[in-house]
């Protein structure tokens, strides 16, 4: 055990002392390696960070709501085949409302871009949503400040707005806006809330938003709307049954004969889930080949280095021989050296990905898992002493007076 | 273990290299008795079969046939782990080009038998530098070969020769790369291990190295063809280490 440990550290000053002399050839040779591991730690940098900031912005919409639209969230078809779809209209949203028995709460919503201002200050692209009375049931608005639309104000379609932050923030600064009336185009509105700030969606400002009722949107700014319906699954109620429902009772409202095809869009939340894993499984698979060739191609690079050094060496090993090293002795101390080789190459690697991680991380979220730094050094080091193994099987079985005779 | 009586047992010892399909025989049918504390010269004409003799009472080669008895125990029949063993406890080496690793110091050198003896770090530093001490180099421990004389570096490997503390010194041709001068500086210190009780085997080919050995084996073709005393008596092997 005690003479395990002594070889093991005398091997590695050995190597060290090896690579420190062959400086430039050990970091041609270890480049492969170095290219691999940075490929490999890039990538799941680029997805880990993609992953988590993805599946922060997923859980802002319901789990167990469903999204009926025109417009598929993710088309498979020409878009112009959806472009002739008619809209969802109030009457689909009514017919749901009336006819569905799993669904918990139907809103239909719109938005809109309209400049948004008070007094001079002037916002320009805000999103103005015109939303149900029960859009708080179905989606994940809350008040901070104020309160958010009641019935009444629902019903009786009046003037009054719900504001995000941003909004906020721009036109009131510091100040209280509850109370304050400002211009949506040309109508005006008094504030009544503001909303809790819920970060960016797909790029999106999500707190760049108003929200006004549906019907005050469609008097001010036309009725003639591209709906969207959200429904909210019951307690319980399975979202594939949900859907089913749903497509007969929209079928029916839109007055489908049995042989057309839908002409709208049911969509859930785990769509999207499912099309970014595909896309991120061929973001990994792609990382994981390019990652995996270069460290063959590196590993083939060790080979060829450590045989070199080997027969550089013959000497030297046989002087070790004739000292006393035994094969296994001199088997580890090759197969150390290029599993160190290989690991400096790891820790090269893993500090590239860092560095290209901070460049990328000014466009896209990234982050690198510590398990991933630490699981790629290691495994550049098991590429190393996988790679190893021959030259150093090649010195360990070193007749020691032939290796002494060789200058 | 018994330190008088005998170390080296030859029975007719063969060594026939096959180059392709051609044997040359080096060696056909040596046997010779070494005592503890013997010191022994090995002369011969170039290609009489001295360094493969040496290279077999050294464990650095295997016979083609015949014995070799080393402390009474027979080492032909051992395998390459065990051979490993006595090279690293039994035999010190001194070549005649020192054979030092040129990348690290003299103590580092010195270091190596004790390192594949497992030795830990503190002990095998302080039983290195007693060595270096011993051979008059305590202040160039941390030169490299390349940063020492010639006789230095032969002191080095004097050193690392004897810091396991082995049954035999095996040297081939210690003085053949020194000056005269030099060469005798080594000779006396091989004449003080002798005095001290260590059993020496010196190849040469120079009269007057031989001259300071005790005895002398003759080679030719493979063969011993003269075993004679020097005039003085084998001296009773003392323990080194007890001194
Ligand atoms: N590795 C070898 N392969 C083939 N023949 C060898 C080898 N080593 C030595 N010989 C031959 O064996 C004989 C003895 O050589 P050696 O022991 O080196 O003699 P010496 O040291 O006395 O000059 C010579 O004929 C030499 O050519
Ligand atoms: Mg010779």
């Amino acid at each position: 055990m005690k003479t395990f440990f002594w070889d093991t550290v005398e091997a590695a000053s050995i190597a060290w002392g090896a690579l420190k002399a062959n400086r430039v050839r050990a970091t041609l040779a270890t480049l492969g390696i170095v290219i691999g591991v940075m490929t490999v730690v890039l990538m799941v940098t680029i997805v880990a960070g993609l992953n988590a900031s993805f599946k922060k912005q997923l859980s802002l919409i319901g789990a167990g709501t469903v999204y009926v639209t025109r417009f598929p969230w993710i088309m498979q078809d020409d878009f112009f085949l959806y472009r002739n779809r008619p809209r969802l209209t109030l009457r689909d949203a009514e017919a749901i409302h009336r006819e569905s028995l799993l669904a918990e709460a139907v809103t239909p919503s719109v938005d809109t871009m309209r400049p948004v201002s008070y007094g001079s200050t002037v916002l320009n692209g805000v999103f103005v949503v015109g939303a149900g009375d029960d859009y708080q049931k179905t989606e994940n608005v809350m008040p901070e400040v104020g309160r958010f639309l009641s019935r009444q104000e629902f019903e009786a379609n009046r003037s009054v707005v719900v504001i995000g932050q941003e909004v906020a923030d721009r036109l009131f600064s510091a100040r209280n806006p509850i109370g304050q009336e400002i211009r949506i185009g040309a109508h005006r509105y008094r504030i009544i809330g503001v909303l809790e700030k819920q970060g960016t969606m797909f790029g999106m400002s999500l707190d760049n938003q108003v929200i006004i009722p549906l019907g005050t949107l469609m008097k001010h700014f036309g009725r003639r709307r591209d709906l969207t319906i959200s429904v909210k699954a019951a307690e319980g109620v399975r979202l594939v049954d949900l859907k089913d429902e749903l497509t007969g009772i929209l079928r029916r409202s839109r007055k489908l004969g049995p042989g057309d095809k839908d002409n709208f869009s049911i969509n859930e939340r785990d769509q999207l889930m499912a099309t970014y894993n595909k896309l991120t499984a061929g973001v990994y698979a792609a990382g994981i080949i390019i990652g995996g060739i270069s460290l063959l191609v590196g590993g083939i690079g060790i080979m060829n280095i450590m045989l070199v050094s080997v027969t550089e060496r013959t000497h030297e090993i046989g002087i070790r021989k004739a000292l006393g090293a035994r094969r296994s002795q001199v088997l580890r101390q090759f197969l150390i050296e290029s599993a160190l080789i290989c690991a400096v190459g790891g820790i090269i690697g893993v500090g590239l990905a860092r560095l290209g991680g901070a460049v990328i991380n000014q466009w896209l979220p990234t982050s690198m898992p510590i398990s991933v730094a630490v699981g790629s050094m290691a495994f550049a080091a098991l590429v190393g002493i996988f790679f190893g193994l021959y030259p150093a099987a090649k010195a360990a079985r070193l007749d020691p007076i032939t290796a002494l005779r060789k200058e | 273990m018994d330190r008088d009586g005998e170390l080296i047992r030859l029975v007719d010892l063969h060594k026939v290299y096959k180059v392709g399909e051609i044997e040359v025989p080096a060696l056909r049918g040596i046997a010779l008795t070494v005592q503890r504390g013997e010191y022994m010269a090995i002369m011969g004409p170039s290609g009489s079969g001295k360094s493969t003799l040496m290279n077999l009472i050294g464990c650095l080669d295997t016979s083609t046939h015949g014995e070799y008895w080393l402390s009474g125990v027979n080492v032909s029949t051992m395998d390459d782990n065990e051979l490993a063993r006595i090279r690293n406890r039994e035999i010190g080496f001194v070549f005649q080009t020192f054979n030092l690793l040129p990348r690290a110091n003299a103590l580092h050198n010195v270091e190596l038998p004790l390192i594949y003896a497992g030795m830990g770090l503190a002990d095998r530093k302080a039983r290195a530098r007693e060595a270096l001490t011993a051979v008059g180099l305590g202040d160039r421990m941390h030169h490299k070969p390349a940063e020492l004389s010639g006789g230095q570096r032969q002191r080095v490997a004097i050193a690392r020769a004897l810091v396991n503390r082995p049954s035999l010194i095996l040297a081939d041709e210690p003085t053949g790369n020194l000056d005269s001068a030099t060469g005798e500086e080594i000779l006396q210190m091989f004449d003080e291990l002798h005095r001290r009780g260590n059993t020496l085997v010196v190849v040469t080919h120079e009269e007057s190295v031989a001259a300071r050995a005790h005895r002398v084996v003759r080679l030719l073709d493979g063969q011993v063809v003269s075993d004679i005393m020097n005039g003085h008596p084998p001296q009773p092997a003392v323990d080194i280490h007890a001194l």
